[in-house]
């Protein structure tokens, strides 16, 4: 897995996960997120066109910055999920607890 | 494959018909090594089977899963444990069993991870993702050692 983070002009933070989000790499993606966070970023797009499943672990890490980053008065917002990991998210009726987007540019409008 | 794994009284005991061919694996207590196990047995299973979405999908993160939980919770990450992959697979039917080393745990005891005050914590996620993504979930009674059955026509 491999992430990639760039940020708008509008002030979202993109990070795009190329690859599988699971056990072995998830804490990489949170203290990616966590230190801009920490750096007073509020907005956040996490962008999974580029990735084949998530695991648990990988859910567990996104329901805790959610979390976190809307303790901060942030917002976190999800895009490019494959036909897999939306059975994921609705599997575990995590659809109800992200903003979930088609595209990346569908998620950037909506900031 | 170590001894005290192949003694162990496994999950899968009885294997299922039509499953003719074998894969096995020793997996590390590592939680980075389990991308590359799950990598390496759904690529054999995916040419030998009739369905490769359900391999793709609910065989890699089912396998992912219980890799996870025996590593993390099974072995409780000591490095001096194993965890033990063997997979019967057929056209129509795959059967996947994982043993760790670890004292077992009760599986009947998990919460629902879908009810509204669960939805915001970080775990608890893995057996009911195992339960759902698989037509059969079995263990042995110690409880470190799980059979995971998937069947497609």
């Amino acid at each position: 897995m491999s992430l990639s983070v760039r940020r708008e002009p509008s002030g979202v933070v993109v990070v795009a996960v190329d690859g599988q989000l699971i056990v072995g790499n998830r804490q990489e993606l949170k203290q990616k997120i966590l230190d801009a966070l920490e750096a007073g970023d509020r907005k956040f797009l996490i962008d999974f066109t580029h990735t084949g499943y998530i695991d648990s672990s990988g859910l567990g890490v996104l329901v805790s910055l959610s979390k976190k980053i809307r303790d901060q008065g942030g917002d976190l917002r999800l895009s490019g999920l494959n036909e897999d990991l939306k059975t994921l998210f609705e599997l575990t009726k995590l659809d109800t607890l992200f903003a979930i987007s088609d595209s990346p540019e569908d998620a950037l409008t909506a900031f | 494959m170590r001894a005290a794994l192949s003694a162990d009284v496994r999950a899968c005991e009885r294997a299922a018909e039509g499953l003719e061919a074998e894969l096995r694996l020793t997996v590390p207590s590592d939680v980075t090594v389990v991308e590359e196990a799950v990598e390496l047995v759904a690529r054999h299973l995916e040419a030998a089977f009739v369905d490769r979405r359900t391999i793709r999908f609910n065989l890699r993160v089912a396998l992912a899963e219980a890799l996870a939980n025996a590593i993390l919770y099974g072995n409780a990450g000591d490095e001096t444990k194993r965890v033990g992959v063997r997979v019967l697979f057929g056209r129509h039917t795959v059967q996947v069993e994982v043993s760790d080393e670890g004292g077992g745990f009760d599986y009947r005891l998990l919460p629902d991870p879908t009810l509204p005050f669960a939805r915001m914590q970080p775990r608890g996620r893995g057996l009911y993702l195992i339960r759902q993504l698989v037509d059969e979930v079995r263990f042995n009674d110690t409880g470190n050692s799980i059979c995971m059955i998937l069947r497609r026509d």
